[in-house]
């Protein structure tokens, strides 16, 4: 038994040992990986995430044989949100030659940014990340449109201040800030301690570890002794129904608790009847009255090609997978535009997404009319900087109760500038920008 | 039959106590040493490098730390991503205050912080031994993770909160950063570990290792017999969390490039206890052997579903692979306590009688 | 002078002009101090009883939560009436679910771990805890479950109850909560005084081979320990959930438990609970008082602190047995 044992001991660890074999990508597709998290204590809005972005690229595959009639091979990765797994995945996929990798976690988007450039990968960290990467010239492969934190904390501000009747009239409140205590929730502070300045209020932080999300009762009970008018929330995963469960058991007035864009049905659901009123942004629309969201039943999810539950379609976390995929789909399709080649690489890409320029009429063709608004980008702006509107949960459903609003260019802009000088700076030897730029097709 | 002794004979008391007394014992770790430091870097790809093998040395390097705690002084300890954790941020911290000084230099120099902060949460078992020891290093498990997070000072205010890694150089060529070829790395690890690791051999085949052992044993009888247990304790979490503290800086600079403070989380330190278990508590080579398994196995199964062209979920492998490696730690516990380390030297002794069975 | 005044003094300032609050720590300690109980007490039975520190106590839970919830939505979709009947079908069946795991581990782990040192028992124990891990994951999916409370019949809600100066909320499902463990307690306390089984559990707890001599089945006793704690895991599923979200980041709340049962001692049903609640109202108290003076979330290692604290001082906890070493 017990030689038996060794010998299969001594096997496994040989063969494990042995695992350097890798299928390479055929040649005739293009490989997109997906860096997804089904599992963990995140995969309560990883879900739905990982559903759109898988079931938008699987359609384009399925209705038109991919993008310029080269097949994608979409492979998900399970990162479980946790650095070590995301950069194993990285790993794994750098030697297929992916045309771009969407980390869908700040956190292990901050160890590629350098290496982006290095392996020839763009980054596409779409509204998270590091947000001085918007800075195209320092940032020349990481690209995170619509809209950065800090624009999303300024146009919650301007949100506050129009409900106030000016931003002056913040003056002498108290605004608090619950957060996932890691870098995603911790950014904003600073660009939020300037606003304090800026306009008078006080400023009180609530972190919350990630060990701890389910766990906020203390957090709250802070809230009720400083009372502050104003609540914002940067959280994700388990962090938002908690927050959202815990602001109604204080009886927390729930329409002055808004959030960045986050927050899921699922999350705001789980308060039950108290969460009416709850704020988020947003920048498309929710539902699957679009042409788009029917292709992809059509060709998807009917089809059974996908582990999708038919109630998530339409849901705001899946939407934003497809919305991201879409542009994942556009960078490709610009980039095969500006190479002329079929099978685009990485620095292809890179150049597509460089140009991206999605229009109305654009977006007319691909079905996502009144689904969201144009984005476009340029070599320095590898952002955008777009603005997002309000949407506010009425018990069943998000519902947009705000026209787009505008971030605040002129307290951003300056912060982003300085924030990417301060990254150069402490990473001695961060290599100018040498890539060309295009001119927007 | 293969391993026999017979006909090597030692002539001098010195001879007689090395470490490795057998010809063949010798011959293979020249034969691994060589693999190791000229096939690997030259033959293998760099998947293989980057992925397998760095991290499987760093990883060998935190467990031969902690079985120096846990195997050899039979202090369990739940505190090792902490401790890992500690030797990263101090080497950051050394490196940007004083950019000129050689980053391995820093590595090492980095160890003896992690070593005082370990020393420091050693204190209580000087009083409390068993399950309540773990929950002392549970203690300063929590409260370094709250440290990375919460002192700004440590990663230089950055507003991630995450140490980004500069480019260093080792003889001009690059050895931290995106332009730090994984060849490179994996030698500078390499040598690392097998300094480290010749250390650790002499220190637990000497003296101080007979003691550690002794205190594991029973504590009481050695204090009986002269040995000073608060000194041999306090020198077991010493060394043990220097070799976690440079394991943990080479895991930050010369592996992942950056680190968030929850890459130092609890899981880090069950992971870490998971490969002492199952290479065997008391062993050195278990601990290459467990690092081996423990990590090996989700990328081997990954792998291993893509290789056989099986439809399953990235999701489903990854449960798959919990599955197994909680089964297996079963498995082993039931068949053999002592761990892989111990299967090994039941067949280095098959080897020595066969064709007999015994 | 400054930092003396903040430390000393402010925060029994804070008490005395905001009661309502202090009141409010108080409740919200206990409440967290009576769910952290309760799974101590599953730790406490299976060591008292087999010598194990079931580290798998903190997956049970999860586990036992994710069982209920998927079996009443299996029990939907087969055609059963939402309500109360499903949810008790669902509650039965999950019941006799934690026992045929109590079985399993009783065979497979337990069984042919017989007489090996403590230490081994304690690492299988973690390995039953990744098993579970992907198991649960497997079967029931990773994502995030609401838990049935309202078709259990446990109460929604909140009474909020003005009193000095304020208000102090409590929830209802947290009333629910203390009730439903002091009837716990007090049901674990009459089993092991009273019954023949508890006997016989006591009997195991003293020692294993007299126990053997008498006639008393070790694997019996082992399985029926094994599914009591399956229960009060259940139990504790059900609380927790209904008060977030059934997940798995659950199970990182058991190590919670352990500063519990250093205070209370590994042996003591009577220490889980005192414990549980010095813990939770420690932990409380000092997280809101005391945790902005050093940047908050102090939570995370106030009561492992305590708790070693308490170690230096009595290390066997308020109700254990005297440790006592012969060589």
């Amino acid at each position: 038994m017990r030689l038996q044992a060794s010998i299969f001991a001594g096997i496994l660890a040989a063969a494990t040992v042995a695992a350097s074999a890798l299928p390479a990508a055929a040649q005739d597709s293009i490989y997109v990986p997906l860096f997804t998290y089904r599992t963990g204590p995140f995969s309560g809005s990883g879900i739905f995430i990982a559903e759109g972005m898988h079931d938008y690229l699987e359609m384009l595959n399925q209705r038109d044989g991919g993008i310029g009639g080269v097949k994608l091979a979409i492979e998900e990765c399970e990162t479980g949100y946790d650095t070590k797994k995301g950069l194993e995945c990285y790993e794994q996929v750098k030697n297929k030659k992916p045309v771009m990798v969407n980390p869908w976690s700040t956190g292990i988007t901050l160890p590629l940014i350098p290496r982006a450039s290095v392996d020839k990968i763009p980054v596409l960290s779409m509204a998270y990340g590091l947000s001085a990467s918007a800075i195209g010239d320092t940032f020349p492969w990481i690209f995170n449109p619509p809209a950065t934190y800090w624009d999303g904390l300024s146009m919650i501000l301007t949100y506050i201040g129009n409900k106030e009747g000016g931003l002056d009239k913040l003056k002498g409140k108290t605004l608090g800030y619950i957060y996932l205590d890691a870098g995603f929730g911790k950014e904003p502070i600073p660009l939020f301690e300037q606003f304090a300045k800026d306009y008078g209020f006080t400023l009180k932080l609530y972190p919350v570890a990630a060990t701890e999300m389910q766990n906020q009762t203390s957090q709250w009970l802070n809230v009720r002794r400083d009372r502050p008018n104003y609540m914002v929330l940067y959280g994700w995963g388990a962090l938002n129904p908690t927050a959202i469960k815990e602001a109604a058991k204080i009886n927390y007035p729930m329409d002055k608790f808004i959030s960045i864009w986050w927050p899921s049905e699922d999350d705001a659901r789980s308060a039950g009847a108290a969460a009416k009123g709850f704020k988020e942004l947003n920048w498309h629309a929710v539902g699957a009255n679009f042409p788009v969201m029917q292709d992809i039943k059509k060709y998807v999810v009917d089809k059974s090609l996908t582990q999708t539950d038919k109630a998530h379609l339409g849901e705001v976390l899946y939407n934003r997978g497809v919305y991201n995929s879409m542009l994942i789909a556009e960078a490709i399709r610009n980039a095969q535009k500006i190479t002329g080649k079929k099978v685009v690489t990485g620095e292809d890409v890179r150049r597509g997404l460089e140009t991206l320029d999605v229009d109305k009429a654009r977006l007319k063709e691909i079905g996502m009319d009144g689904f969201t608004d144009p984005v476009k980008l340029t070599c320095a702006d590898h952002n955008g900087h777009f603005p997002a509107f309000m949407q506010e949960w009425d018990g069943t459903k998000w519902v947009k109760i705000s026209e787009p609003i505008k971030p605040m260019e002129d307290k951003v802009g300056p912060l982003l500038t300085a924030a990417a000088k301060e990254y150069v700076e402490k990473n001695s030897g961060w290599p100018k920008r040498t890539e060309a730029c295009d001119k927007s097709s | 039959m293969f391993y026999r002794e017979a006909g090597q004979f030692k002539t001098s008391y010195l001879a007689d106590q090395s470490v490795f007394p057998i010809l063949q014992d010798r011959i293979g770790l020249a034969l691994i040493l060589a693999v190791a430091f000229v096939l690997i870097p030259f033959g293998a790809s760099d998947f293989f490098l980057s992925v397998v093998m760095v991290p499987f040395l760093i990883f060998a390097l935190a467990a031969i730390g902690l079985n120096i705690l846990t195997g050899y002084t039979g202090l369990l300890s739940l505190g090792t991503g902490g401790f890992m954790g500690v030797g990263a941020f101090a080497c950051y911290k050394l490196t940007t205050l004083f950019p000129g000084v050689n980053i391995v230099v820093w590595i090492l120099v980095a160890g003896l912080f992690s070593s005082g902060v370990g020393l420091l949460f050693g204190l209580p078992s000087l009083r409390i031994k068993g399950f309540y020891l773990a929950v002392a290093t549970l203690a300063a498990q929590f409260f370094l993770d709250w440290c990375f997070v919460r002192v700004p000072w440590l990663v230089n205010y950055n507003v991630s909160g995450a140490i980004e890694v500069p480019t260093r150089t080792l003889l001009g060529i690059p050895v931290t950063g995106p332009n730090a070829t994984p060849q490179f790395r994996y030698l500078v690890i390499l040598s690392i570990v097998a300094l480290l690791t010749w250390f650790a051999s002499n220190l637990v085949h000497g003296r101080i290792g007979r003691s550690w052992m002794a205190v594991r044993d029973m504590d009481l009888a050695a204090e009986l017999i002269g040995i000073k247990l608060y000194r041999t304790k306090l020198l077991a979490f010493a060394v043990s969390s220097y070799y976690c503290g440079v394991a943990g800086a080479l895991m930050v600079f010369l592996w992942y490039g950056s680190a968030e403070p929850a890459v130092f989380g609890i899981d880090q330190s069950f992971l870490i206890l998971f490969m002492v278990i199952i290479g065997g508590l008391g062993s050195l080579i278990g601990s290459f052997f467990g690092a081996a398994l423990i990590y090996g196995l989700p990328i081997f199964m990954r792998s291993a579903v893509t290789a056989l062209g099986w439809d399953i979920v990235p999701s489903t492998v990854e449960h798959l692979t919990f599955m197994t490696v909680g089964g297996l730690i079963i498995f082993f516990l039931i068949i053999e306590p002592n761990g892989l380390a111990r299967l090994w030297q039941i067949g280095k002794q098959k080897m020595r009688v066969w064709p007999y069975p015994y | 002078m400054d930092i003396l005044y903040k430390v000393f003094i402010d925060p029994f300032v804070q008490m005395g002009t905001a009661p309502d609050l202090l009141v409010q720590t108080l409740w919200d300690g206990l409440v967290a101090g009576v769910l952290y109980s309760l799974i101590a007490l599953g730790f406490v039975l299976i060591f008292k009883a087999s010598g194990v520190f079931n580290f798998a106590q903190g997956i049970m839970v999860v586990f036992a939560a994710l069982a209920l919830v998927g079996l009443y939505d299996t029990l939907r979709r087969w055609g059963v009436p939402a309500g109360a009947l499903a949810a008790y079908l669902a509650l039965a069946v999950t019941i006799t679910v934690m026992l045929a795991l109590a079985f399993i581990i009783e065979r497979v782990m337990l069984r042919p771990l017989v007489n090996q040192p403590d230490i081994i028992l304690f690492m299988a124990t973690f390995g039953l805890t990744y098993f579970l891990i992907g198991f649960g994951e497997l079967v029931f999916g990773g994502d995030p479950k609401v838990m049935i409370a309202e078709q259990l019949g446990l109460p929604r809600g909140a009474i909020d109850i003005k009193m000095a100066g304020g208000f102090v909320t409590m929830q209802k499902i947290d009333i629910a909560a203390v009730i439903i463990v002091s009837l716990m307690v007090a049901a674990l306390s009459f089993l092991f005084q009273r019954t023949r089984i508890g006997r016989a559990l006591r009997a195991v707890a003293d020692s294993h081979k007299a126990a053997l001599s008498v006639g008393i089945s070790l694997e019996h006793i082992w399985v029926v320990v094994w599914f009591a704690a399956g229960i009060v895991a259940l139990a504790t599923g059900i609380m927790w959930g209904a008060r977030s979200e059934v997940s798995f980041s659950l199970q990182i709340i058991a190590l919670k438990a352990l500063p519990v049962l250093i205070l209370g001692g590994f042996t003591s049903i009577p220490g889980a609970i005192v414990g549980g609640l010095i813990i939770g109202i420690g932990e409380k108290l000092g997280e809101f008082y005391w945790g902005p003076l050093l940047g908050s979330g102090i939570e995370s290692w106030l009561a492992y602190v305590i708790a070693l604290v308490f170690l230096l001082f009595r290390p066997q906890g308020l109700f254990g047995e005297k440790i006592i070493e012969r060589i």
